[in-house]
């Protein structure tokens, strides 16, 4: 599957990765639930470090839609509760 | 795949795709498309022409606070010397609040710098896409009917969409980072041009609106405590009227609650 951090690039990851990624995923987002921005930072460095050394790094020339877009590095414990509240790093 | 993704994620990728969706238009013709690239990138050049104005406009206010910084440190020192401890006060209290504004410029300076390299890098990763794009158009269309060439260029298109919706995002956030400067800074240069860093000739009896300003800000522990050093310096030895049970805290770092 193919994985894009948000102004990094695109990721090729094993089906194992994407899994892995997707619980760190989830924890990122129960931080935010629990209004707790410690582990959310915690989830969400652990998350971009799964996907940046458990996958492969795409060329730039490579034209492919991505399965999977997680937000960008510095995105801040506001911005992520904001996305599930529809106000959030993209508008609605 | 839905069920699998990750909750953020999920939310994201949907969100991305209906910015996709929405520039997309069927009538338009594939060739179309890759000027509606080259303009992106353009839009994204501009970007980055801005936020490079952004940080120099900031960077010459910080060279004119360091001035300033310099320049109320004499005058207090003078002051001082001629026997005018209110007004050594209060050029020394300015010089804080100039300090503070320095340390928050210096800040706001080195985070355009890292909003302009990854604008630099998100350009370039664009470019490069779109470059590929351009090739690949030619070759599907010399290798296939035109009706399959329609349906895998598109594919192809939608990937560098995906990549001009990552960079467009990304060119919002550092034009809203340069706004709240620019507002900032704005604030900034009206303290100046009120003659707050510079102008101590004109204080006159009491304190006028800056002062009380300034006297807001807190700084008067370390202000005492800075006036007192410059008394040992100047050789008039410990004041007496030295307040004693001032907290100083931590001198080292005033502008940390303003950043």
């Amino acid at each position: 599957m193919i994985v894009r951090i948000m102004g990094e690039g695109q990721y090729r990851l094993s089906d194992d990765a994407v899994a892995r990624v997707n619980d760190l995923d989830n924890a990122a987002v129960a931080a935010v639930d629990a209004d707790d921005e410690d582990a959310f930072h915690e989830a969400f460095e652990e998350l971009l470090d799964a996907i940046r050394t458990g996958g492969e790094h795409l060329g730039d020339e490579e034209l492919e839609s991505s399965d999977v877009i997680v937000p960008p590095a510095d995105t801040s414990f506001a911005e992520a509760a904001g996305e599930f509240s529809g106000d959030g790093l993209i508008p609605d | 795949m839905a069920g699998m993704a990750g909750r953020m994620s999920t939310v994201i990728k949907a969100k991305v795709s209906k910015l996709l969706d929405r520039a997309e238009d069927p009538g338009e013709t594939l060739d179309y498309s890759y000027q509606k690239q080259l303009e992106a990138l353009q839009n994204v050049k501009k970007g980055i022409a801005d936020v490079v104005t952004a940080k120099k406009r900031l960077g010459m206010q910080a060279s004119k606070l360091e001035q300033s910084v310099v320049k109320l440190d004499t005058q207090a020192r003078q002051a001082l010397a001629a026997g005018n401890e209110e007004l050594a006060r209060t050029a020394l209290e300015r010089k804080q609040f100039a300090q503070t504004e320095l340390q928050s410029l210096d800040q706001q300076v080195a985070e355009l710098q890292s909003q302009q390299d990854k604008l630099i890098e998100s350009e370039k990763r664009l470019r490069t896409k779109i470059e590929a794009f351009r090739t690949k158009k030619e070759v599907i269309k010399a290798q296939y009917s035109a009706a399959e060439a329609q349906v895998r260029i598109s594919e192809a298109a939608t990937g560098v969409g995906e990549e001009m919706a990552d960079v467009g995002l990304a060119m919002q956030r550092a034009v809203d980072k340069t706004e709240n400067m620019k507002a900032r800074a704005s604030a900034v240069e009206e303290l100046e041009a009120a003659g707050t860093f510079e102008d101590l000739t004109q204080l006159g009896e009491g304190q006028d609106d800056i002062d009380r300003q300034l006297a807001q800000l807190g700084a008067g522990g370390m202000v005492d405590d800075e006036l007192s050093r410059m008394k040992a310096e100047l050789g008039m030895g410990a004041p007496a009227t030295a307040p004693a049970e001032i907290e100083a805290g931590e001198p080292g770092e005033p502008g940390e609650a303003k950043a």
